[in-house]
């Protein structure tokens, strides 16, 4: 009886808590973090001579960020809004620093040191256009400095004090099209630049001051112009002809317009190449891109064109950068064999072989192409003028080179993850030696006393922080081998430029990375896309001995009709093993539960023509599809006609060639959905790898419901498709939201349901037999979230027990997918506060553990609900029995625990997709949230049942048993002399 | 200089609203309105976990992320352009939880605001956002006691071992000396081996 109250003691201090929650000073210990920024677009320097050195930078990822220019990190940042992409930056007043965005409608102010928002200005306008931000250079009006900007069609002067609009110009009723604000070095004049029409320039004049128009003038060229204008000095434009073989430059002195022409081929002789005006600011010269050299060009006052330099391989252009009164500097970059040359040139000196710096430096060429760079320039102890140099790479990675070495480089790729997966791995080959450890006994018992000493609370300072510090720089979190638990792995990562990367899970560090020789720019691919990741080659029955390798499937272009890359790699290496471009088009990939004698998976890509093309492409794997042909199944989903699709396959494709790899599929079966009242929003189905433990649901009156599982099974979210646009644009009179879970072998619809009122956007996820879904209500103008269970009625007779003796129960009869069992589906709803990002569902290896809803919530954190709180037994009064079981009292909304963030108080910026894999040990399962930001941790949604804690106390434990044996000793002695005593008397 | 009217007119009633509490009026181009609010987080930079409580890494979004925008450093912040129907909008701030807000822009009545809180259906009178708690995201490390090492398991187990060790001869002591005598002897024809046997060495002898 003792112990078995023991017992209920011990279950009862152990289940006290069962939301995830950790201690403050546990951060670090099983997650980490990561800051980026995105490729970088504009950058601006602030380098003064006192204060801190930084980098102003805006990003394609919308970010706002300023870095440390000596290491690199992150002062501070912002992420705008995904909608809202900034179209310029500067600094204004030199404390403020300037962003333009959202097609020029939105400028704002923000604090230089510290990222605060001093101000923002709405912009009005009424035509899309170029938006351009300009700071003129010591224009006042009223004792304000200005900011001109165009956008939307207007000229908007504003205060760059507190972001008044001070005078506005529209320029909407004119057809013409503004290219350059051109301010006046001698008086407070702005020039307005641009065409109406293709060959008319015009050119306004503004008084700085109040915006009074002063002139007006245009004039007629005679020919069509090609690209856009580019301003080489104050008074003077250039720009190519419609065939691109004259340079026409443009003079606007006092508003005046003349121009001249000269054929490209009169200056540098015949050439077959286009000619490209780059749009490198460069004060009195420009530079002019032909047959892969770059030509620099000086207009001299006279308006003559004089060739300067010819440079080859010339990978990107600066702007100019003024170093002192009336001299300024550009620098380029050139490819060489190994190395990158840069060069800092005067762009004043006549013939340029003045050279500031003339520098190489060698950049890990996985960085791929220098794409961007910008120059910044500082004082050398001996007075001489030193330059650093900023570089944007091709796989979107920073790099900061002074004197021919990086200073520093940011892995910034990261901010733009298409797809992960988890690879494992290598073995450990060789197992520690004994002496290793005799020697790390010493320090091992150490640490535990240290330990022991923190949960006593007599440890100091010094010693809380020793601790900390042997917590979070454990090496055996970062080891390169496999664990016994399964928590290190690889994340490989695939990022919008087309790099892989494998990041360690144990701290996130980068272990390999490999820009993808096909999914870089080249001839014959102009945009390449990367789309998804997939296991190829899992090795862990016959092939032992080989690496595992993924396969990484891209297309040429974002459209269907774009021909298809693979790319296979090496997990443990990260070397590519094979690279194919393909003739023919994606559709969809699907990896079949096949694997070949190599343990390579078979994988079926459907093409846009109806056809689905085998890989790996060699003999046996036909042969092992020919074993499983009738039962390759999938479907299709066209969201544009509202149609679903099952597929089978067919035959060998019919054709000129034989192609023994390729099959025709027929259909069959479709769901058509009404196009005037609903539209396809969200599909979602479970993952292919999930594995249910148990098929039957214990009741609290000892009956018992089948889940229904099959993998097949669709879940789809339709919207009316008036309420098919964001929140906002439609009333609940004509929204509703209808769900269906589909059966994708026989396309039949098991369960359909209707939520009046409501709409997207759906995010979902399928496990098990169950879909929660995420959507809006209109009515309750809150989000709501429901819960459909789906139950096998058929076997529920299955439940009498002397059909299990008698072994008339049809348990062990095989389930098929066609058989039409009669399921029922149990459904709830409850509000949520926030606005979901992404929901994914903890996924344990043997599916024991209870699961864990993981919501990356509007917040950009990440918030684990447990599937408790979403139960469609949940009622308001649960009996005793119910209770026992776990049943929660039913709410109207879902419970937001702060403790169970498990991104606790750290944002995941831009969040995007959550990412569950399993670990080896039950309990726990691995959660990879990424966006700008990567996230990593691991939790345990029934705590750490089949482990001891981190944070046991081992000393303790030692110490209680030599305390008892010690115990044990005396007590003996004692009752030895007791006893002797006794036979004394 | 018509906008740099419109302008003041709109700081003007933005006072008003501030000053008698009055509503948020605002006046709108013909396609849409602006909203303008403040966000109110108590207390500043005296939270107890320091990280939180910058206004600069609060945001604000419009409608679950159409639109996203910043705090001005007295709180403030404003949607243009909004067009009329019901919108929602929710403050992202890390330590704080609020409750997103359900905000009616009029047609009829060019730009006149309405807004409630979702949460608890409370009805805004000023446009004024304010956390409806704290969150704390850590679990708070109870100081040491006595009590966590008791209720350990190593604590447990000594409990029981003390309880065996002091509370069982009690036990004995006030049996029968009869009956105990009885027992003893059925327990030593049975060889139940006594503690001293167990040990080698220095018990063996003097148990035999």
């Amino acid at each position: 009886m003792a112990i078995r109250a023991l017992l209920a003691l011990l279950l009862f201090l152990s289940s006290s808590h069962f939301s995830f929650s950790i201690y403050e000073d546990q951060v670090g210990l099983m997650d980490w973090h990561q800051h980026y920024i995105g490729k970088v677009k504009h950058a601006v320097f602030h380098t003064q001579k006192t204060g801190r050195k930084r980098v102003l930078v805006s990003t394609e990822e919308n970010v706002l960020a300023s870095l440390d220019l000596r290491h690199g990190e992150i002062f501070w940042r912002h992420v705008l809004g995904t909608n809202d992409v900034i179209n310029g930056l500067d600094i204004a007043l030199g404390k403020y620093v300037i962003t333009l965005s959202s097609d020029g409608s939105i400028l704002r102010a923000w604090n230089l040191p510290d990222g605060q928002m001093v101000w923002e200005s709405f912009l009005p306008g009424s035509k899309a256009s170029k938006s351009i931000l300009n700071i003129p250079k010591n224009l006042k009006a009223d004792r304000d400095d200005l900011i001109l900007v165009f956008g939307n069609g207007c000229l908007h002067a504003v205060s760059s004090i507190d972001g008044e609009i001070l005078w506005k110009k529209d320029f909407a009723g004119e057809s013409i099209d503004v290219q350059h604000l051109i301010q006046s070095p001698h008086d407070d004049i702005i020039y307005v630049a641009g065409f109406s029409g293709s060959s008319k320039v015009f050119v306004h004049q503004f008084k700085a001051k109040n915006g009074d128009l002063l002139k007006h003038n245009d004039a007629e060229l005679p020919c069509g112009t090609f690209g856009e204008l580019l301003s080489v000095s104050y008074d003077m434009l250039v720009i190519l002809d419609d065939i691109r073989s004259k340079i026409v430059t443009i003079n606007i002195k006092e508003g005046d317009i003349n121009y001249n022409q000269k054929y490209i081929s009169e200056l540098i002789g015949d050439s077959s190449g286009q000619a490209i005006i780059l749009p490198s600011k460069l004060p009195g010269i420009f530079a002019l891109n032909l047959d892969s050299h770059v030509i620099l060009l000086k207009l001299t006052n006279e308006g003559e064109l004089v060739v300067v330099d010819k440079i080859n391989n010339v990978a990107a252009i600066s702007d100019a950068l003024s170093i002192s009164e009336g001299r300024h500097a550009f620098a380029f970059v050139q490819h060489g064999d190994s190395k990158v040359h840069y060069n800092v040139k005067d762009v004043n000196a006549n013939d340029l072989n003045g050279d500031f710096v003339k520098e190489s430096v060698v950049i890990d060429n996985q960085r791929g192409h220098i794409q961007k760079i910008f120059i910044n320039n500082y004082v050398r102890t001996d007075r001489s003028q030193g330059f650093r140099a900023l570089m944007v790479m091709e796989d979107h990675s920073l790099i900061l080179v002074q004197q021919g070495e990086i200073v520093w480089s940011r892995e910034d790729g990261l901010a733009a993850v298409v797809d992960v997966i988890a690879s494992e791995l290598p073995v450990e080959k060789d197992g520690v030696s004994v002496a290793k450890v005799e020697q790390n006994l010493f320090e091992w018992l150490k640490g535990h006393v240290l330990k022991l000493k923190g949960t006593l609370m007599i440890a100091s300072p010094e010693d809380l922080a020793a601790i900390q510090a042997m917590r979070l720089k454990s090496s055996e979190k970062s080891k390169m081998t496999r664990d016994h638990n399964g928590f290190r792995k690889l994340l490989i990562v695939l990022t919008r430029a087309g790099k892989v990367l494998a990041l360690h899970t144990g701290d996130g560090h980068v272990v390999w990375s490999v820009l993808l020789r096909n999914l870089r720019k080249s001839e014959a691919c102009d945009h390449p896309v990367g789309i998804n990741i997939y296991q190829w080659q899992v090795p862990h029955h016959h092939a032992l001995d080989e690496n595992p390798s993924v396969l990484v499937v891209g297309q040429c272009g974002s459209s269907l009709a774009g021909p298809v890359v693979l790319s296979f790699i090496d997990a443990y290496r990260g070397m590519e093993l094979n690279a194919l471009s393909l003739s023919h088009t994606i559709a969809q990939v699907i990896p079949l539960p096949y694997t070949d004698s190599k343990e390579q998976r078979l994988h079926l890509i459907i093409d846009a023509d109806q056809k689905a093309h085998l890989y790996p492409r060699t003999p046996e794997a036909v042969e092992i599809l020919q074993q499983g042909f009738s039962n390759v199944y999938w479907y299709s989903v066209e969201v544009d006609n509202g149609i679903i699709r099952g597929h089978a396959l067919k035959s060998n494709c019919i054709g000129e060639v034989v192609d023994e790899y390729c099959f025709v599929f027929r259909n069959l079966w479709s769901v058509v959905f009404p196009s005037e009242s609903e539209k396809i929003i969200a599909t979602v189905t479970r993952k292919s790898n999930e594995v249910v433990h148990t098929q039957a649901k214990v009741m609290a009156d000892q009956d018992v419901m089948y889940k229904y599982i099959s993998s097949n099974l669709l879940f789809v979210a339709n919207v009316a498709p008036k309420a098919s646009g964001e929140i906002g644009t439609a009333t609940p009179e004509e929204a509703w939201l209808v769900v269906y879970i589909i059966d994708t072998v026989t396309g039949r619809i098991l369960h359909r349901m209707t939520h009046q009122c409501c709409q997207g956007p759906v995010h979902a996820v399928f496990s098990e037999n169950w879909v929660v879904y995420h959507y809006f209500n209109l009515r309750a103008h809150r989000y709501e979230m429901s819960v459909v269970e789906v139950y096998d009625q058929s076997r529920a007779d299955n439940k009498d027990v002397w059909k299990l003796i008698l072994g008339k129960h049809n348990l062990t009869s095989p389930v098929s997918s066609y058989s039409r069992p009669e399921v029922i589906a149990k459904s709830q709803s409850y509000f949520f506060t926030h606005s979901v990002k992404a929901m994914e569902v903890t996924s344990t290896v043997k599916g024991i553990t209870s699961q864990q809803l993981l919501i990356g919530t509007i917040g950009d954190q990440v918030l684990a609900l447990d599937k408790r709180y979403l139960d469609p037994r949940r009622t308001l009064n649960p009996s005793q029995a119910e209770k026992e079981e776990g049943i929660i009292p039913l709410t109207d909304s879902l419970p937001i625990i702060s403790q169970s963030y498990i991104t606790h108080s750290i944002k995941v910026e831009g969040l995007r997709r959550i990412m569950t894999v399993p670990a080896k040990l039950e309990s726990t399962s691995l959660v990879f949230a990424y966006g700008v930001d990567l996230f990593f941790t691991r939790i345990a949604p029934s705590r750490t049942y089949d482990s001891l804690t981190e944070d046991f106390s081992y000393a303790l434990l030692l110490i209680t048993i030599v305390a008892l044996v010690a115990a044990i000793f005396v007590t003996w002695v004692l009752s030895e002399r007791k006893e002797l005593q006794e036979k004394w008397r | 200089m018509h906008s740099k009217r419109l302008l003041l007119a709109l700081f003007l009633q933005l006072c008003f609203s501030i000053f008698f509490s009055s509503f948020a009026h605002a006046t709108g181009s013909a396609e849409g309105y602006p909203i303008s609010g403040r966000v109110k987080i108590p207390s500043l930079g005296t939270k107890e976990f320091g990280l939180p409580g910058k206004v600069s890494n609060v945001k604000v979004i419009l409608n679950g992320g159409q639109r996203v925008t910043f705090l001005r450093p007295d709180g403030y912040f404003s949607f243009h352009n909004v067009t009329a129907g019901t919108h929602l909008i929710e403050v992202a701030a890390i330590g704080y939880f609020f409750s997103p807000v359900r905000v009616d822009v009029s047609a009829r009545n060019p730009g006149k605001i309405h807004a409630a809180l979702t949460e608890n259906r409370r009805g805004l009178s000023e446009f004024v956002l304010e956390p409806l708690r704290d969150e704390i995201y850590y679990e708070i490390r109870e100081p040491f006691s006595v009590m966590s090492i008791v209720k350990s398991p190593m604590g447990l187990m000594m409990g029981f071992m003390l309880l065996v060790v002091f509370v069982m001869p009690k036990l004995m002591e006030n049996m029968d000396p009869e009956e105990m005598r009885r027992a003893q002897e059925e327990m030593r024809n049975q060889g139940v081996p006594s503690l001293a046997s167990l040990l080698p060495g220095a018990g063996g002898g003097s148990s035999s």
